[in-house]
């Protein structure tokens, strides 16, 4: 099964593809935006201020999602010593911590006025801090340990503590007393969130992660081309 | 109209700062990914240039190799 992960069948297709993903992202990206700026209603108690939401929200699940994919594929590379998996960890990590980053401002920008303070420690923001300090060790290990074998042990450490983070985040608004509303959406039990701003939080969610699969896709043909500079020069 | 969805019952610059700061991180994470795309593949092509007519049949002779070649202006 692993083969159909070799890089030379995988270039055939990431070398075409970013292109057609990013003229999807530009569409999807445009409705979202028209939504969420301007037909989208206001909140009947946050007023136009809700409408951080939806960069914000995307952002940190998004976020949260790569981080999580990273984790497993660094952990099924580390025992199944699939290299591979390692090259698209480290190729989904820069959007990861973008993202990250986006939350965490659009974030503040939004506590000023609905808590009235930029900056809060809680629970919730606290630990997507911390999975930001994590983000950057994962990113900074790769240029220390610049690709060798000791780049895979120490990135696997890394995001095997990072992942204990996750959780943490999910369910800070359950454990502790924070500043943050428990979540309005589940995928299990009926959401909060009424429908109109739900499908612009929904469109902006598809262009979000079109975004984070374009860069991993520019990223990967890169980190694929730095390989096989190397290998030119062993020729 | 124009002026509401620009000053937001007064919330406009909150949400057009988070706007504008998510967007512009679009635009430099983009920028500086393709930047570095482009510098790897000029390498790659400066590389393989100075290859001599053996070596270079050789390395062509790999799928990916070709494929870089072939798409010196994707993205």
């Amino acid at each position: 099964m692993f083969k159909y992960f070799e890089p030379n069948k995988i270039f055939s297709i990431t070398s075409k593809a970013p292109k057609y993903v990013l003229l999807l992202f530009i569409i999807i990206l445009s409705i979202g935006l028209s939504e969420a700026l301007i037909l989208s209603p206001e909140d009947y108690k946050q007023s136009h201020s809700v409408r951080i939401m939806y960069v914000h929200v995307p952002a940190a699940w998004i976020c949260l999602g790569i981080f999580s994919v990273i984790t497993f594929l660094s952990v099924i590379g580390y025992i199944f010593k699939i290299r591979n998996f390692f090259l698209i960890s480290k190729s989904l990590a820069p959007s990861g911590f973008v993202f990250n980053i986006i939350a965490l401002v659009t974030g503040s920008i939004w506590g000023k006025p609905t808590w009235g303070t930029w900056w809060a420690w809680d629970a919730r923001i606290t630990s997507m801090l911390i999975l930001a300090l994590f983000y950057i060790i994962y990113l900074m290990a790769w240029r220390i340990y610049n690709n060798n074998d000791n780049a895979f042990k120490v990135t696997s450490i890394i995001t095997i503590l990072g992942i204990i983070n996750v959780p943490i985040i999910k369910y800070s608004v359950d454990w502790w007393n924070t500043l943050h509303q428990p979540s309005s959406i589940n995928i299990l039990s009926k959401s909060s969130i009424h429908i109109s701003m739900l499908y612009p939080l929904l469109i902006m969610t598809a262009a979000f992660a079109l975004f984070s699969l374009l860069i991993f896709l520019m990223k990967y043909n890169t980190e694929l081309i730095k390989i096989k500079n190397k290998g030119l020069d062993r020729l | 109209m124009i002026n509401e969805i620009l000053t937001m019952n007064g919330y406009g610059l909150y949400v057009w700062s988070a706007f504008a700061f998510t967007l512009s991180s679009f635009s430099l994470l983009y920028l500086i990914t393709r930047f570095q795309y482009v510098k790897e593949k000029n390498k790659f092509i400066a590389k393989f240039g100075t290859l001599n007519s053996e070596r270079a049949a050789f390395a062509k002779s790999q799928s990916i190799n070709k494929e870089i070649l072939s798409n010196t202006s994707n993205i």
